[in-house]
């Protein structure tokens, strides 16, 4: 394979040079254990705080908000179950990652009532629908920032407002922050997850933002470190890269935007004009790295393998544990019967991609199509 | 060179097909089709199919560096072959869902799906052969006789053999191992399966419980001239010619002769009763071309089993001495030698004594 074109941006994206950079002497000199009380650890502690406060301040939040965890998964599991464990009920959408219904799953086998609150055929929530939802008793009201199969924008903010109070607001931002401008006043929400590997960060790490006075009651237990919230050794060398990458990512947005969203919008001007796909949702309803597309008559898997043949590399959205293309629970919750849902595939742009990515993918798209046609 | 589609198990025999055909200079694409799931979709973690297959199936492939891909094949696998499987069981007729797979599932959707690939060739680990005579195709057992699997694909023609190969039907098991252990191939120790894939544990009758409850409806237990004898647990947990597990003590051996869904009875009788002479079939198919009634074949009705003797007639088969435990729904093949010739399923039992046993009609 001479190159890739790589538009798979929202299940991964490289890791920026620099944070490699910068997480290298937690690796090997600065190997401390962050709990500990001598030298070695004391630096990496100090590295550690100075991590949280980098985060905290570019989603405009306080380190002591900033819950340092394993993922993006590991975040909402915590966020669900941290707030079911308070009591409570748990509000959420049928759109949500499987993280966030697999947790509220979870809480509801164990007690807690659970409300999932559908989409139209938009793929949009309804905040009026979420605050109906709502029971005096409910816990925590969960609601995605952006949707990670389709790039379909959340009214995270008019929910809050709907909320109004009445319960703490979870988002899962962990699509939205490599291209949204992310400030949790702004959003208004009391609970946020990130994941680093999704924006230039390494693997294996993530954030739970935890408004103050927002009680939480731990998942994984033991020495107490995260104040508590987050039992286990600090993973030092992940927070200095996460750190580093939140930083670079929210530098580079604008153009992340501008270049991503150009490569996107060239990409789905040559399907569209081919007249070989339509987008699932509403383009303009996305963010400006998703495009996801339906091919009348092509089964997704089919055209996922012809395509990494041709180098280039996609994602059919949703896939079980196996690697095998799953009918999609987003689709399904819109009104999508199966059968189309098993045509649509996503394109994602990210901070590496080119206009020229757009086009020539599309190109290869087209070639891809015309030997089964 | 060609582009080659391997389907891919996990298991030691896919495993060789594959690296056999990639040293032979064809680009070679590794697949593992999911075939069923649990109840979150997940991938099995028993029977076959399961994580840890798939994984050795990606392994392996990661080691001969080709591509490879895990197909949701669950809705074609159940329409195809579990639907059918319990729909069987619950018509008292005795199904093999691997020849339904290779029917419907391997060699027709898969099959077809390799053209989407750009792939001229479907290769399988299966021990089977096929040769070019004379312009025509003949698919005969595999060299390893113990290991033969012709059986589970006399349903294939013409147009399917063009498009299939199976380069390990050429050697022996044996050989097999040895040249997955030369590869440093992961699966090369593997054990064999040889349950039925979906049915985790190897009990069908518990598979047949939860999935199919209706298959639980109790019946009288008769003798052949219609003495209640006792009561059973459901048609479809009998077997035709099961001498055990009814939970009757009747001081003889009995065997189950008879099994009518309608009424949801099961005859017993004495093992002459199971006497079968003939069959009638359905679903015929020939590899090449029909064989004229009246010509002497070789009748093989269990996977694992020999051809007896036997005599070609209109969609039915006489067989040259009487045979014992033959039941509807059984797959039989008709060989030549080592040659298969066709197949078919049994629709009914012409026995020896009493009156033509058969099954309803789907």
């Amino acid at each position: 394979m001479a190159s890739m074109i790589y538009l798979d941006h929202a299940a991964t994206t490289p890791m920026r040079p620099e944070v490699w950079e910068a997480m290298a002497p937690y690796a090997t000199d600065v190997f401390g254990n962050a709990s500990g009380s001598h030298g070695v650890a004391r630096r990496a502690k100090n590295a550690l705080e100075e991590a949280r406060e980098r985060v905290a301040a570019v989603i405009g939040a306080r380190p002591s908000e900033i819950v340092f965890t394993s993922g993006g998964t590991e975040s909402d599991n915590l966020a669900i179950k941290g707030r079911a464990g308070c009591g409570g009920a748990i509000v959420t959408t049928a759109v949500e990652h499987e993280a966030v219904l697999g947790a509220a799953d979870h809480c509801a086998r164990h007690g807690s009532p659970l409300v999932l609150v559908g989409v139209d055929r938009s793929g949009r929530v309804s905040p009026d629908e979420v605050a109906a939802a709502m029971s005096p008793n409910t816990g925590v009201v969960s609601v995605m920032a952006v949707n990670n199969e389709t790039g379909v924008i959340q009214p995270v903010r008019g929910i809050a407002d709907a909320v109004a109070g009445r319960a703490p607001v979870h988002t899962d931002a962990v699509q939205a922050f490599a291209t949204m401008d992310l400030a949790v006043d702004d959003l208004g929400v009391d609970l946020l997850s990130l994941s680093g590997h999704k924006f230039g960060g390494p693997k294996g790490t993530g954030v739970l933002y935890v408004r103050e006075g927002v009680g939480l009651e731990a998942v994984t237990h033991g020495g107490g470190q995260e104040l508590g919230r987050r039992s286990g050794t600090s993973n030092v060398m992940g927070a200095v890269g996460l750190a580093c990458a939140m930083e670079l990512a929210a530098g580079d947005r604008q153009r992340v935007r501008e270049v991503g969203g150009a490569a996107r919008d060239a990409f789905v001007a040559v399907i569209l004009d081919a007249g070989v796909g339509e987008t699932t949702v509403d383009i303009d309803a996305t963010i400006t790295s998703h495009a996801h597309v339906r091919f009348p008559g092509v089964r997704n898997e089919t055209l996922l393998i012809r395509l990494d043949r041709l180098g280039v590399a996609v994602s059919v959205g949703s896939a079980c544990a196996s690697g095998a293309a799953t009918v999609s629970h987003v689709l399904t919750a819109m009104g999508v019967p199966p059968e189309s849902a098993r045509e649509s595939l996503r394109f994602s742009f990210g901070w590496t991609s080119s206009v020229e990515d757009g086009t020539a993918a599309a190109g290869l798209v087209l070639e891809a199509l015309d030997g089964l046609r | 060179m060609s582009r080659v589609l391997v389907a891919m198990s996990g298991g030691v025999d896919s495993s060789v097909a594959a690296a056999l055909v990639q040293a032979e200079g064809h680009e070679v694409i590794g697949v593992t089709m999911k075939m069923w799931s649990g109840p979150n979709g997940e991938a099995p973690t028993s029977g076959c199919c399961t994580v840890s297959d798939t994984e050795d199936a990606r392994r392996v492939a990661a080691q001969l560096d080709i591509p490879y891909y895990v197909l949701d094949y669950t809705d074609r696998f159940q329409t195809g072959v579990i639907d059918r499987f319990v729909d069987d069981y619950l018509h008292g007729r005795t199904p093999n869902p691997c020849v339904e797979c290779n029917r419907t599932v391997k060699f027709r959707h898969l099959l077809e799906q390799a053209d989407d690939f750009d792939c001229d060739v479907l290769v399988t680990g299966h021990y089977a052969r096929i040769r070019r005579v004379d312009g025509r195709l003949q698919l005969l057992r595999g060299v390893d006789q113990a290991k033969d699997q012709s059986y589970v694909l006399s349903m294939l023609g013409q147009g399917q053999l063009a498009r299939t190969r199976f380069p390990i039907g050429e050697i022996d098991k044996g050989e097999t191992r040895r040249i997955a252990a030369g590869l440093g191939l992961r699966t090369a120790g593997k054990a064999e399966s040889m349950d039925i894939c979906f049915v985790t544990g190897g009990d069908y009758r518990r598979f047949l419980r939860s999935v199919a409850p209706e298959s639980e409806r109790p019946g009288p237990v008769v003798d052949c001239d219609g003495t209640v004898l006792g009561e059973h647990r459901g048609v479809a947990t009998v077997t035709i010619g099961q001498r055990k597990g009814l939970g009757l003590a009747l001081g003889e051996p009995r065997h189950v002769i008879d099994v009518i869904p309608e009424t949801a009875t099961v005859v017993l009788g004495r093992r002459h009763d199971l006497a079968v002479l003939g069959v009638e079939l359905e679903q015929v198919t020939w590899v090449d071309r029909p064989l004229e009634p009246g010509a002497p074949i070789g009748l093989q009705y269990r996977a694992h089993g020999e051809a007896v003797e036997a005599v070609m007639g209109e969609a039915a088969v006489e067989f040259e001495a009487a045979q014992y435990g033959v039941a509807p729904g059984q797959t039989v093949a008709f060989y030549v030698g080592e040659r298969v010739l066709g197949s078919g399923v049994i629709s009914a039992t012409r026995k020896l004594v009493g009156p033509l046993a058969t099954a309803n009609p789907r």
